[in-house]
């Protein structure tokens, strides 16, 4: 009896493995105690820089992986970019960040980073599943080190308390989704998305109540996750309590990684159904097209405000689903990348003033920005202007598309709620835009420092210890953050003005979808 | 040459971020001066007789939306394109002699701003109109907010914010109704395309010609605006600062008609006949409430808001007449109001620095020791009120004529408007500059600085006055052709359901 050991394609698997590898490296260097800052840090980069042209290097490419669960095709690559890129960003902006370098502490980057890497791991698994089993479990990969990323600053009651409510309702959420698995599995007897689609469709089981539950509890599993009312509750306390640079990669990279499934899922596996849910997916974006904005009106916190306003946005997004083509996918592709570029650079903004000003998050800690630091204000205003869907950035050319997706498939009322969502939303991107440029800078007035919950190992003897609040302004300028945030916005910028290279990218991984449909 | 005129001033406006302070205003102000320079060329190179585009640009964009780069110029907007470039000139100019604080970032929103508008005038591609047309509302929401003064109580930033917030509903339903517009009209597996020219062939039905129409509408009426939508137009204009008013009243309201004659009428003609009557109705109801109103404000800069709401009131009728000399009329008022407009504005900053106030009852007797000044506001008050003689006059008789014969009763009310229209304009003139002045308020003759910029604008009044035909013989093939309903060929393709 001849054994013959099962074809394994390297190349396809490339990104994985490097990032798997990179993952662990950094895990055993952030052993090392001083100065692990570099060491560390240039090794992630490294890994992901690694992977991320090993993506490249794969572009165009399009074939199953690991006996089918996985599918390797510009539309998986294309989101991992955005995951990885996210990444990249996400890692000068935890440099000095207390979660990861508290004074007085061991620093702990290893830790930190690496945890970054394996939610980065779980994204680009998650872009490439095409089965249950390899949906769920890079589903987990990539939520669980972020509930520990999210209450990684453990000195603090709001990161805590953001940690634990992450850990509860994402795992409602997983286990909603689930259970929406385990009905579609018994509706059409198969775990992979292509069969599950023929099962659906050549079993004449339509409007079998097993596959519409199985649907609405995987449709609702996703919406935890991507921050669709009204399954947001969670998204602005999290954001508020987790550290900034968490926020920052948690908003764009798991929104990009989720939303990119959800596509594959619904389109490949659940197509047979499209009349089942796509009314219901457009009551879902209009609700949390209408929640996000009206919630974000009244927000003081600039992550509570981002928070909402990604509630918003992911209505938008989800519009480019119900749409249901290939000019949808193209749509949700570019909508993710202008999103990832236009909020990466607020959130940016606002970790380098949590660190210059006593206000933290708060509006004011913006306010006469456009005098003091135009290096920063012009960045805010134009990632502002971009999310508000202006034109001359990349985010109205992302709106364009939606509104155009949502119109081609007869859902033209949704294009509408994009422009009435889009105008309200308008009122508080205006209003952090006038805070920066219209007032004067205030004196800070930092609140006093608090007695540390006993939750987080607060006792008279460590109350007092510097850095309890989290944020001490040190005066010391961010330059490499700066030089990141720059960058960022000048791209937001040029796409909005040459989209080409964009829609390319976009289109291609639309291609890719629609010939993994057939 | 089409393309230089559009770019140059925002790459002027860049320029001036890297420049140091002092050479800034010299270079805005050079800027302003070189744009009218082309605005010009590009007017005397216009051939008068034709009806269709020249100066086109037609490249594509973003081809996988369909969306086209396309520019050119016809009879509508080549004056209104030098109307732009001229005051922009004025307020630019008017700018760099009063030294604004922060000098660059305000020149930068200026010239941005002058790049949309003068874009929005010659896009010939449906969504680069509307991209244009957004793109105007930001830097002006940055010139308001941050140069803006708080006057009567009015606050400057929820001001600002509302202007925009009003503006905005319009312009991005007209978004969704500009790609609606788009999709359903592409033939069954045919390219997409925005093209204005294209869309011209293949008229929509009149079901979706209905709902997209008043997308449209919605944004041009509250741009103008009219009666009903106008509410944010009293707050911006009380917090603006006056060289950005002159500009924003002088042309942007210009955009919205504009808009009607360039979009609505030749891409939605059903809708367009249709609705006729309730837009002449709006129009009707904006002369006699804008007239009313500009009669009874005190504050200067309320009752140049409201008459302009009044005037852009006669545009509307001419334009909605549906016939070529009403609509031709309408066109020629549009640069008419927007000579007339600025440098009322530019008078009242004058008067301001005389008096310290914009109120009317608390002003008087500045013509005393200031015959030039008054000369020059005379000329201007007498082209607001459409004297016999000016250009106004020409404007408004051929808004008139056309209407009359088209819907007699309309014409009828809006001649009450004309009358209305002599009342406010010498009540502004009187109040300010007649009777015996009040304590503290001195007459001085115009200052150099200033009569640098008002006298031209006047000169150009005078001008139009001796030879209106210049716009009206230009305007006229192309209204034509706006008007003209699109050949039968079409006729049949909209009537298959």
């Amino acid at each position: 009896m001849t054994f013959s050991a099962p074809d394994i394609d390297y190349a396809g698997l490339s990104p994985v493995i490097a990032l798997t590898a990179g993952l662990c490296a950094v895990l055993l260097v952030g052993l090392v105690g001083r100065g692990q800052r570099i060491l560390v840090s240039t090794l992630s980069f490294v890994t992901l820089a690694a992977a991320a042209g090993l993506c490249i290097w794969q572009w165009g490419e399009a074939k199953d992986l690991v006996a089918g669960s996985l599918r390797l095709d510009d539309l998986a690559l294309a989101i991992s970019l955005i995951c990885i890129g996210s990444a990249l960003f996400a890692i000068p902006l935890s440099w000095r960040e207390p979660a990861a370098e508290r004074p007085g502490y061991e620093p702990r980057h290893g830790e930190f980073q690496s945890l970054v890497i394996a939610s980065t791991l779980g994204m680009v698994l998650l872009a490439q599943a095409q089965n249950l089993i390899s949906f769920f479990v890079a589903f987990e990969l990539l939520s669980v080190p972020l509930y520990v990323l999210c209450g990684a600053q453990v000195r603090r009651r709001e990161s805590l308390e953001a940690g634990l409510k992450y850990l509860i309702v994402g795992s409602l959420g997983s286990a909603t989704l689930l259970y929406g698995m385990a009905f579609i599995y018994g509706a059409s007897g198969s775990t992979d998305f292509a069969e599950i689609g023929e099962g659906i469709a050549g079993g004449g089981i339509f409007d079998d109540p097993l596959v519409l539950i199985g649907i609405a509890l995987c449709a609702a599993g996703l919406a935890f996750k991507i921050s669709i009312a009204p399954f947001h509750q969670w998204t602005p306390d999290v954001y508020e309590g987790a550290p900034t640079p968490v926020t920052a990669f948690m908003a764009v990279a798991t929104k990009a990684a989720a939303f990119c499934v959800f596509l594959r899922f619904f389109e490949v596996a659940l197509e047979p159904a499209t009349d089942d849910w796509d009314g219901a997916l457009a009551a879902l974006a209009a609700v949390s097209i209408a929640v996000g904005n009206i919630g974000a009106l009244a927000q003081d916190s600039l992550k509570r405000l981002l928070g909402y306003s990604g509630v918003a946005q992911a209505g938008y997004m989800l519009v480019a689903i119900v749409a249901a083509s290939e000019f949808g996918a193209s749509a949700l592709v570019f909508y993710l990348a202008a999103y990832a570029l236009m909020n990466l650079a607020a959130f940016a903004v606002v970790v380098i003033r949590e660190r210059e000003t006593a206000f933290g998050d708060d509006i004011r800690a913006v306010q006469g920005l456009g005098r003091e630091r135009p290096v920063l204000a012009w960045p805010l205003t134009i990632s502002m202007l971009a999310l508000a869907g202006l034109p001359g950035t990349a985010g109205f050319i992302g709106k364009l598309f939606l509104i155009q997706a949502s119109v081609a498939a007869d859902f033209t009322w949704l294009g509408v709620a994009i422009a009435i969502g889009t105008m309200v939303s308008l009122a508080y991107y205006l209003r952090v835009i006038a805070y920066v440029w219209m007032q004067p800078a205030e004196a800070p007035e930092p609140d006093a420092p608090g007695p540390l919950p006993a939750m987080a190992g607060g006792s008279p003897e460590t109350d007092g210890v510097r850095g309890q609040r989290g944020q001490t302004p040190d005066g010391r300028r961010c330059k490499v953050i700066i030089g990141f945030t720059v960058l960022a916005t000048a791209a937001t910028v040029f796409f909005g003005v040459v989209p080409a290279p964009l829609t390319n990218f976009a289109e291609s991984a639309g291609e890719a979808l629609a010939a993994s449909v057939g | 040459l089409i393309q230089i005129l559009l770019w140059l001033p925002l790459a002027v406006g860049l320029a001036c971020l890297l420049l140091p302070r002092r050479a800034v205003p010299v270079l805005a102000a050079a800027g302003g001066l070189v744009t009218l320079v082309l605005a010009a060329l590009l007017a005397i190179d216009f051939d008068s007789g034709l009806a269709g585009l020249q100066h086109a640009v037609d490249e594509s964009w973003i081809p996988d939306l369909g969306v086209g780069y396309q520019l050119g110029v016809d009879g509508i907007s080549v004056f209104l394109v030098v109307l732009t470039a001229l005051l922009w000139a004025g307020a630019v100019l008017w700018s760099a002699l009063h030294r604004p604080e922060r000098e660059r970032t305000y020149f930068l929103m200026l010239l941005l701003a002058e790049t949309a508008t003068l874009g929005a005038f010659l896009a010939q591609d449906l969504l680069l109109f509307v991209l244009f047309f957004d793109l105007m509302l930001v830097p002006f929401f940055f010139l308001f907010g941050s140069w803006g003064r708080e006057n009567e109580g009015v606050r400057v930033v929820p001001a600002t914010t509302k202007m925009i917030v009003y503006t905005l509903v319009g312009s991005l339903l007209m978004l969704v109704g500009a790609i609606a517009t788009a999709i359903l009209a592409a033939p069954p597996g045919g390219e997409l395309s925005f093209s204005l020219a294209t869309l011209r062939e293949n008229l929509l039905g009149e079901g979706s010609q209905d709902w997209i129409f008043w997308f449209f509408a919605a944004a041009f009426l509250v741009k103008m605006p009219a009666f009903l939508l106008h509410g944010w137009m009293p707050d911006a204009y009380r917090v603006a600062p006056l060289p950005v008013l002159a500009v924003f009243s002088g042309v942007l309201a210009k955009v919205g008609a504009y808009g009607f004659l360039r979009v609505s009428l030749p891409l939605f003609p059903d809708a367009t006949e249709q609705f006729q009557e309730l837009v002449l109705i709006v129009a009707l109801a904006s002369i006699l409430y804008g007239s009313a109103m500009a009669f009874t404000q005190t504050n200067v800069r309320l009752v140049i808001g409201f008459s302009s709401v009044a005037q852009l009131g006669f545009i509307t009728l001419g334009i909605f007449s549906l016939r070529p000399d009403g609509a031709d009329g309408a066109v020629l008022q549009m640069v008419n109001h927007g000579l007339v407009v600025a440098p009322l504005i530019f008078i009242v900053a004058v008067l301001y620095e005389r008096s310290g106030t914009e109120d009317l009852t608390r002003m008087g007797g500045l013509a005393m020791r200031a015959p030039i000044l008054a000369a020059l506001f005379l000329v201007v008050t007498l082209a607001t009120l459409a004297m016999p003689g000016s250009s106004n006059f020409v404007g408004e008789f051929f808004i008139l004529n056309g209407v009359f014969q088209e819907k007699i009763v309309y014409a009828v009310v809006a001649s009450a408007g004309v009358v209305l229209a002599a009342f406010y304009a010498l009540r502004l003139y009187q109040r300010t500059m007649h009777n015996r002045p009040p304590e503290g308020i001195e007459s001085r003759e115009i200052g150099l600085r200033p009569a640098l910029v008002i006298a031209p604008l006047v000169a150009c009044i005078v001008a139009l006055a001796l030879y209106p035909g210049l716009i009206l013989e230009r305007g006229e093939p192309s209204v034509e052709l706006a008007l003209e309903r699109p050949a039968p060929p079409v006729v049949t393709s909209t009537e298959v359901p």
